[in-house]
């Protein structure tokens, strides 16, 4: 039993952390239908800027959770500046364009961007030091669930709170939602559409380098290539859910998470990817839309 | 008051789509208390013209100039829809176009949007004065969805309204953006003759007590006849006349394109 919830938990952590950076991919689709593949660099770059970050801080004698904390709020202010520009130069011109011509700058945009961090940066796997401290009271628990998988839980946790507060109750979350359903129309009562577009990028930013300072401080390990990965696992969970859905990231998420965490402990971690992406195929077999996802008619 | 004040002014207005020309030259002026009429055969150009004035189409040719009232002229070419309607101007559409998936109340406040002042930023914090503001908001587009007759719904999905409350629900969305001058886009369309006899009652009371001028594009020549004047008639993208709805009624011209074909099925 022990074992299972281990898995359990593991999957779990796992899968918030994916359902993080799914949130991002689903966002953006939602209101502009583009696949965004340069979101896990954004999520690569959070890591990279935690990680001097907190090289930095070090040095000048801060530790503790401290360190995670202000590392964290460089790397999410670093990479809405990222996000926001990547929109700006990369997707907005080409608002008017077919739907090809984005996604293409967004392959083109992810290449340049993992390009850049291998130049500015290095090739080699950097240490990421362990920022999330082991907590005193987890220590009769410590064998099913750590202190890191406790942070990250209840940082994601908290996160997806306030995200949804954030699109249910307030005024831009509203104006979020009318351009999802109706770019043109939102114009019409007054919204300034590509505000509210850049925000969506911004807080997508924001998530993916939550994603990333803790998955960096948890695998304690960076690289320029991690982005990639991690971007199609996201990406995977946001089409599993629903893309454009956001309880369907989330969902997504968390079923990818459970299946690679099971996949590995019951049959083989080198298996957890063909369960993966097996049960994808599965899915989108039964439920084209995926989970929560809505098969939409076009509109005329 | 001698001379009513003009608030829309169209001189001119051409729209080419290509070799087409679907706008050819119309001009066309709205004044303080008016309810215009704009009318014509199926693809007449009514509704590219309405799209050039608000700002989704940029014209090829001609000024569209806002006067509002003591403030100074605006030239509307060119702009993007939300900074028209900022201006003052909001518009319904021919087939219904509410956001399906929020409430009635939701859609009205969501017009009420680009009239608030908390910046994005703001609104996530949500201080005190936004959360007033909110308030302010739902208490006035509650006020709005009582004149239109929506008041009992607010709080159902816009996709559940029949469809004559969702032609009203359009019209609420649009004054909540406090226009000054609204363009409806066939808003009978589709109704049958009680629910047109109620819109009919509507868009007068919107003109009389709100002051909001009004242009329509309508199909339905009982409604038209009875509420609008002047009256402009287009055919084939060119303005062929204009005046009161008796004037229209015996112009020749009118007559030959419009009304001696078409009316009687029409109706």
């Amino acid at each position: 039993m022990d074992y299972f919830l281990e898995l359990f938990l593991g999957g779990l952590t796992r899968g918030s952390i994916y359902a993080l950076i799914a949130l991002g991919y689903t966002m953006v689709y939602g209101i502009i239908q583009l696949i965004n593949f340069a979101h896990g660099e954004i999520y690569m770059i959070g890591a990279f800027v935690a990680l001097i970050v907190a090289g930095i801080l070090t040095i000048y004698g801060f530790a503790g959770i401290s360190v995670l904390v202000l590392a964290a709020i460089a790397a999410i202010i670093w990479a809405c500046a990222y996000g926001y520009t990547l929109e700006k130069i990369a997707y907005r011109p080409l608002r008017g364009a077919p739907r090809l011509s984005p996604l293409i700058s967004a392959i083109g945009m992810s290449i340049f961007l993992q390009n850049y961090v291998l130049l500015a940066q290095t090739s080699d796997f950097l240490p990421f030091p362990n920022l999330i401290p082991d907590f005193e009271f987890m220590e009769p628990v410590a064998h099913i669930i750590g202190s890191p998988e406790l942070v990250i839980l209840i940082t994601t946790f908290v996160t997806m709170i306030l995200l949804t507060l954030l699109i249910k109750k307030t005024k831009v979350g509203k104006a979020m939602r009318a351009t999802q359903q109706d770019m043109s129309m939102a114009r019409l009562v007054g919204i300034n559409v590509d505000r509210i577009i850049s925000l969506t990028f911004i807080i997508g930013s924001a998530l993916a380098a939550i994603g990333g300072v803790l998955v960096a401080s948890y695998i304690g390990q960076v690289n320029f290539y991690i982005g990639f990965l991690a971007g199609v696992k996201a990406f995977t969970a946001a089409v599993l859910g629903g893309i454009g859905s956001i309880p369907g990231a989330v969902l997504g998420g968390l079923v990818l998470g459970w299946t690679e965490s099971f996949a590995a402990g019951y049959v083989s971690s080198d298996y957890e990817d063909v369960f993966a992406f097996g049960l994808l195929v599965l899915i989108l077999i039964l439920r084209p839309a995926g989970i929560l996802g809505k098969a939409r008619k076009q509109k005329v | 008051m001698a001379e009513k004040h003009k608030l829309l002014e169209v001189k001119g207005l051409t729209m080419d789509f290509g070799g087409l020309r679907a706008v050819d030259s119309v001009s066309l002026e709205v004044h303080e208390g008016e309810i215009a009429a704009l009318i014509g055969p199926n693809g007449a150009g009514k509704t590219t013209f309405f799209n050039c004035v608000t700002g989704i189409y940029n014209p090829t040719k001609g000024d569209i100039l806002l006067h509002p009232k003591g403030l100074p002229t605006r030239r509307l070419n060119g702009l993007k829809p939300n900074k028209v309607t900022e201006m003052g101007l909001a518009r319904t559409f021919q087939n219904i176009r509410l956001f399906s998936d929020m409430t009635v109340l939701e859609n009205v406040m969501i017009g009420r949007h680009c009239r608030t002042s908390a910046g994005i930023f703001r609104s996530i914090i949500r201080d005190k004065s936004v959360r007033r503001e909110e308030q302010e908001i739902v208490e006035s587009s509650y006020q709005l969805l009582k004149k239109v007759g929506l008041a009992e719904f607010a709080n159902e999905f816009a996709k559940n309204l029949p469809y004559g409350a969702q032609r009203r629900l359009e019209i609420a969305r649009a004054m909540a953006t406090e226009p000054f001058l609204l363009l409806l886009d066939e808003p009978a369309a589709g109704m049958n003759p009680q629910e047109t006899a109620e819109l009919d009652q509507l868009i007068c009371r919107i003109s009389e007590e709100e002051r909001i001028a009004i242009l329509l594009i309508e199909h339905d020549m009982k409604l038209v006849m009875n509420i609008s004047n002047p009256i402009y008639v287009m055919e084939y993208g060119k303005k062929i006349a204009e005046g009161s709805p008796q004037e229209i009624k015996d112009n020749p011209k009118v007559i030959e394109a419009y009304l001696g074909e078409e009316t009687e099925e029409d109706a």
